[in-house]
């Protein structure tokens, strides 16, 4: 984290209050900016303040974004997917309107502005390097320190009468509360997890009930993380696959390229298969799977694909080259899938540092030597 | 569904009662409901729910919290041992990660 925040006073420009200062307000609907960073059609106006022109955002998400979203759930452009820090507005806000805090990873944005129709308030954006605010508040980038720089910045004193900044719960490892207050008279109040529960969170009187403060992991929060896991960690089976394939032609004799597109061929499909399954289904099935080490889940569905593999390859001898070949499997598919599963701790929302090097400790010596003994049989299967 | 509960016993946070003045500020904060109050101080109610977030350390005005903060990500962790660095989330300004 002190790393992180090192990195960001080393490179974060001098001005404070993006939209304000860096970008002429007289250029909505533009688009992009340099580095593909700025605004976009959802700039549908501006408002004049005490201090400045700031720019009035729509509250309705169009194709556009929606399709932006898609991408980045993809992983395409998704570390360029920001919108320029600074002060927004939404309605026709007051200096009594509340103001709402978020990052500039544009899902984020999008997330709070498309849950604000119909009122009047401010949004802070905080340079959080195009990252969303959980991720950014555990790295400080979400912090304090930039938070203070923002209100400051964009002179927020002269724009609202009170001072109060409504700062999403999830930022909350990133923030002090009460250095905030000190350093800029702004008190911080959590709002809920998630920006769905915003409007009865102010209709309560800025009182979020228990549920609201608790973070989730269903169905649907674990598989919107999948598309990105797929692609972002294909750099891994692509080679392995190609290396089955290839030394699929080694055996007795001479190297023959009828072994590579037969077995060969299964061999670099069954990686690519594992991988695919590896990667969704666990995720899927997490809170079904046995054990709570994400090594553990990973390993029992491993092994239940090597069984149905086993019975199916049971009734197409000739399938894998010999026994060895195929025992070979039994090893190598679980400690694939475990390993995956394991690199799933990193999407959940309730797995901690301790906990995961507690899980690593056991799991990558078994998962290593599992995965050599596996490649020694399938090896060995080769000469036979 | 079953409810994913992590690890049991692996969790760093620490509460100084006597430190406590009551604000409530980590009842708040933490997404995974590990505080109650009991006889008006914060009380730890479910360690091994703490996910290490650091959220209620930071805020407390007390210093009343500890705990070792940081990401419980594997792709993290092994990305700090290669490098000799700190866990973190950090996988580079430039490079796809969360």
């Amino acid at each position: 984290m002190a790393e992180g925040q090192d990195k960001k006073s080393a490179t974060a420009p001098s001005c404070c209050c993006s939209p304000v200062v860096e970008t002429p307000v007289s250029v909505p609907g533009i688009g992009v900016s340099s580095g593909n960073i700025g605004f976009g059609p959802w700039v549908v106006g501006h408002i004049t303040t005490a201090a400045g022109e700031i720019p009035v955002v729509s509250t309705a998400l169009e194709s556009a974004d929606r399709r932006g979203a898609y991408k980045a759930r993809w992983g395409i452009g998704r570390m360029n997917y920001r919108v320029q820090p600074g002060l927004y507005a939404v309605g026709r806000p007051t200096a009594k309107s509340q103001v709402f805090v978020s990052a500039n990873y544009k899902m984020s944005f999008d997330h709070l502005r498309s849950r604000l129709g119909g009122s009047d308030a401010w949004l802070l954006v905080l340079d959080t390097r195009g990252i969303n605010v959980w991720c950014a508040a555990g790295k400080g980038t979400f912090g304090t320190d930039e938070l203070v720089k923002r209100v400051i910045g964009c002179r927020l004193n002269e724009i609202v009468s009170h001072r109060r900044l409504i700062v999403p719960q999830l930022g909350a490892p990133g923030i002090a509360a009460h250095t905030v207050k000190e350093r800029t008279g702004f008190r911080v109040v959590y709002g809920p997890v998630r920006a769905a529960d915003l409007a009865a969170f102010l209709a309560a009187g800025f009182k979020a009930t228990p549920e609201m403060r608790r973070v989730t992991f269903n169905f649907f929060d674990r598989i919107a993380l999948v598309p990105n896991e797929l692609v972002h960690n294909l750099k891994y089976p692509l080679p392995a696959a190609a290396c089955f394939l290839v030394f699929s032609g080694f055996g007795p004799g001479v190297y023959a390229w009828e072994r590579v597109v037969s077995f060969g061929l299964v061999n670099a499909l069954l990686v690519l298969a594992v991988y695919l399954a590896g990667s969704i289904i666990p995720a899927a099935l997490l809170p079904w799977l046995p054990g709570r080490a994400f090594a553990v889940k990973g390993a029992w569905f491993g092994l239940v694909c090597a069984l149905i593999l086993g019975v199916a390859a049971a009734g197409e001898p000739g399938v894998f080259r010999n026994t060895l070949a195929g025992l070979s499997w039994f090893l190598m598919i679980p400690a694939a899938t475990s390993f995956i599963a394991m690199n799933f701790t990193g999407c959940s929302t309730y797995t901690s540092l301790s906990g995961v090097q507690r899980e690593m400790r056991v799991a990558v010596p078994v998962q290593a030597g599992v995965a050599v003994a596996g490649l020694g049989l399938w090896t060995a299967g080769l000469f036979i | 569904m079953p409810q994913l509960k992590y690890l049991p016993n692996v969790s760093t946070l620490q509460l100084d009662r006597g430190k406590c003045n009551g604000c409530g500020i980590c009842l708040q904060v933490c997404p995974h409901a590990v505080f109650v109050f009991e006889a008006k101080k914060a009380a730890i109610t479910d360690r091994d729910a703490c996910m290490e977030c650091g959220a209620c350390a930071g805020n407390c005005p007390q210093g009343a919290l500890s705990v070792r903060a940081g990401v419980g990500c594997a792709y993290a962790i092994i990305l700090a041992r290669l490098r000799g660095t700190e866990p973190d989330c950090g996988c580079g300004d430039s490079q796809t990660c969360c």
